[in-house]
């Protein structure tokens, strides 16, 4: 049987920019494909390249392009448009912005049904992709679905018209981790119904258990390939190899235990926006210096803890003390001598610094003498005249990272400060954190959807669910041998490299 | 329902704002009423008088106020100083004149500025378009009327010079008035376009196999609608302005005639009846706005 798919040679640049150079692989019916990279490294455009939307100002070269046996090097629109959605289907990332928003989500599959004059009905397709009550969710909007079932509706739109082919570029990044394991699950029964699957991620461990064979990308360029079980036991180029321990879980190296003291202590908080109920009965506290993780899915929780620790939220009932004083329903002026020992590290840190600002400013607000912070985080001074964004992912956390230490606050929260990093990234900054708690004292709440990342820097950790506490423990204990039925589930869903070990 | 409830309790508001402050800025002006009335009619003690009594000027101030809002309650304007005829009537007939050349001059710039920012896709078609929107936009409205009148009306004959007869006399004076409009139009519809389309769910659609016409028309031009229809305000205002100058341009009948002159003669009673005609007609306006958004976008409807 010849190749679905087969690339030679294949270079896209943007004017300037190479970001596809000099690439070759074939797809093979009925296989699982994965390219797997960090940002830029020209998975995506990959990809797109296959349906002919490399983008606007893309040029495309390739020795070889071949489409399902057809030359596609010399392919007009029309004969593009025929192999969209006819040929290969494809899946991005989040449903909410990738499916039109002001349009049903029957009307979005029935476009496809009708484009390629195909039979076929919205509901029977979206029933085939286990959306409960299709009937009535063929009516809704994508803003009234669960992330989970919107991106249902999207592979159901991509698969509307049968096509063998079907590309998924990050389909379960912007999904809780028990969503993204059952997405990875339709991923997997519409490979056992004989259709070929590219996947497209940044993460190894998501593609592991389903991919045949992975392609590492860097630098538009391929620089490592095979199944995901060889490249955990012989990872030979060191991009691979970063990529392989981010998705392990690595447990820590040594456990230090933090000295006594409590900086913050939440007590049986609850907050309630009219009848609806987001946090009940809340107890946490973070000892001096000690790192304490918080666990949950989206609609947990714990962006609330977190805000009621900023004091951006009321408790509607309970209270929080902060560095020995009272920190809820006090007035402002009494907590303003204290906010400086209380910092964030935000997921984007690019929305939270001034655009007009330079680092010099923005670190210079918390103190008046940048420099020496800038170089703590690994930075130097070229930085201190540059914009936020002119620096990369790494550099601009690094940058919110100084600003949090110079005022040496006893507490930073940290709201997934490093999900928007790649992996090499990734590692670098939990390092940095991991030191300046070491070397500082400073305490850490840190709140993630990533199990991983918990067990690599946190002492103790906290799992919500639906705005309660389910389990605390000792991060040992609880990843070993979580108590409650929450926890558990959510380790079994976190993807692993060791699923996919033959 | 209760939506609907809210929406028209602060409709009305806004029109007794308007009635009052109007009727507030008829007090503050300088001037007798009875100076007004009289006009350069004869002025004795007696006449003066009668006037006085007829038109109740002894009483109150607070009260002829409550009586003023009374009566425009119920419909009544009260009479034009100026013609000694109730204001409803005076309106009345030179409303029609006025609603046409609103009514075609709205509807013609939004089609051409739909057409402009659907088909000027195109790098070169684009930058034509962009520019001559932007001269359109910084001319005054007289300025284009005078030469569309010059060109068209006297070197072609084309069109009639002045006047509301047939639909002859409409086109030229709702071009002037259109042409501004389709040229902001036109950019807040363009810019929206591209918004949409280097949106993720544009390349998802043509991920389908959709021509791009197709992505366009069906997909991005929704979403490009959105900024446009909060123009509408503002449309309205252009639409009210430019009329007083295109019907003195092109010599037609209508409100902008009779404000004209109310305003120059102190004829109090016509001034605040279009002051709150105006506000009716807005309030109106924005709450169509406000419901042509739910239809466009379903995020904003309560489930």
């Amino acid at each position: 049987m010849s190749a679905l798919v087969e690339v030679e040679d294949l270079h896209v640049t943007f004017g300037d920019v190479q970001a596809v150079r000099g690439i070759s692989f074939a797809v093979e019916p009925g296989e699982c494909v994965a390219i797997v990279g960090e940002s830029g490294s020209g998975k995506s455009v990959t990809a797109r390249t296959l349906v002919g939307l490399a983008g606007p100002g893309a040029e495309v070269r390739a020795a070889a392009l071949t489409l399902d046996g057809r030359d596609a090097r010399g392919f007009a629109e029309r004969d593009w448009r025929r192999v969209r959605g006819g040929f290969a289907g494809l899946v991005l990332q989040d449903a909410l912005v990738s499916l039109d928003p002001l349009r049903s989500i029957g009307a979005e599959i029935g476009e496809v049904l009708r484009e390629h004059q195909v039979d076929g009905e919205v509901v029977r397709l979206l029933a085939d992709v286990h959306v409960p009550e299709p009937e009535r969710r063929a009516k809704q909007y994508p803003h009234q679905l669960s992330g989970g079932l919107r991106q249902r509706a999207l592979i159901a739109s991509a698969i509307a018209a049968s096509p063998p082919l079907l590309i998924a570029d990050e389909p379960t990044t912007a999904l809780d981790v028990t969503v993204q394991a059952r997405i990875l699950g339709l991923l997997g029964e519409l490979k056992e119904a004989g259709r070929t699957l590219l996947l497209i991620s940044h993460d190894l461990a998501v593609v592991a258990k389903l991919a045949d064979r992975v392609l590492v990308m860097k630098d538009g360029q391929i620089v490592e390939s095979g199944t995901a079980g060889m490249l955990r036991a012989g990872a030979r180029h060191p991009y691979t190899k970063q990529l392989v321990a981010a998705a392990e879980l690595h447990p820590r190296a040594a456990t230090k235990r933090p000295s006594t003291g409590v900086v913050a202590e939440v007590r049986g908080f609850r907050k309630d926006y009219g009848r609806h109920t987001v946090a009940r009965d809340v107890d946490l506290t973070v000892h001096r210096g000690e790192i304490v993780g918080l666990v949950g899915e989206s609609g947990s929780g714990k962006t609330t803890v977190a805000h009621a620790l900023f004091g951006l939220v009321e408790p509607t009932a309970g209270e929080i003390t902060f560095e020995d004083g009272p920190w809820s329903g006090v007035p402002e002026r009494r907590r303003r001598p204290r906010r400086r020992k209380l910092q964030l590290i935000s997921q984007d840190p690019l929305s939270s610094f001034d655009p007009r600002w330079t680092v010099r400013r923005i670190v210079g607000e918390a103190t008046g003498t940048p420099l020496p912070f800038l170089e703590r985080v690994g930075l130097t001074a070229d930085v201190l005249d540059r914009y936020p964004r002119q620096l990369s992912g790494g550099q601009r956390q690094r940058v919110a990272i100084a600003r949090a230490i110079a005022p040496r606050p006893s507490l930073i929260v940290c709201d997934e400060p490093v999900s928007a990093l790649d992996v090499s990234v990734q590692a670098q900054v939990l390092g940095l954190l991991a030191g300046i708690r070491a070397e500082d004292g400073t305490a850490l709440l840190f709140i993630s959807h990533d199990l991983a990342v918990i067990r690599h820097l946190a002492d103790r950790v906290l799992v919500m669910k639906d705005g309660a506490v389910v389990e605390e423990g000792p991060v040992e204990r609880v990843f070993a041998a979580p108590e409650h039925e929450y926890t558990r589930a959510l380790l079994a869903a976190a993807p692993t490299l060791e699923v996919a070990a033959p | 329902m209760r939506a609907v409830l809210r929406r028209a309790g602060s409709g009305l508001i806004v029109l007794w704002a308007a009635a009052t402050a109007a009727y507030l800025a008829l007090l503050a002006a300088p001037g007798d009423t009875v100076d007004s009335i009289i006009g350069d009619g004869a002025d004795t003690p007696l006449i003066r008088s009668q006037i006085i009594q007829e038109w109740g000027l002894d009483r109150p101030a607070v009260v002829q106020y409550l009586d003023y809002l009374w009566r425009a309650a119920h419909g009544d304007l009260g009479r034009s100083y100026l013609l000694q005829r109730p204001v409803r009537d005076v309106i009345g007939e030179q409303l029609t004149p006025t609603l046409e050349l609103a009514v075609a001059a709205a509807a013609l710039g939004v089609l051409i500025a739909l057409v402009l920012a659907v088909t000027t896709r195109r790098a070169w078609a684009r930058r034509t378009s962009s520019t001559t929107e932007l001269v359109l936009v910084s001319t005054p409205p007289f300025l284009i009327g005078i030469v569309l009148l010059s060109v068209f009306s006297f070197r072609f004959g084309w069109f009639p010079v002045s006047g509301d007869r047939g639909v002859a006399a409409l086109i030229l004076p709702a071009v002037t008035l259109a042409l501004p409009i389709a040229g902001v139009l036109t950019q807040v519809l363009r810019d929206g376009l591209d918004r949409a389309l280097s949106e993720p769910f544009a390349v998802t659609a043509r991920s389908r196999g959709l021509a791009e016409n197709a992505v366009l028309i069906r997909h991005a031009l929704r979403h490009a609608l959105l900024p446009a229809v909060t123009l509408t305000g503002w449309l309205f205002g252009v639409l009210l302005g430019g009329a007083v100058i295109v019907e003195q341009v092109f010599g037609r009948p209508g409100l902008g005639q009779v404000t004209l002159a109310a305003v120059n003669s102190k004829d109090m009673p016509v001034v605040l009846a279009v002051v709150v005609l105006s506000a009716f007609v807005y309030v109106l306006i924005n709450t169509l706005a406000d419901v042509v958004y739910l239809a466009i976008d379903p995020r904003l409807r309560r489930s």
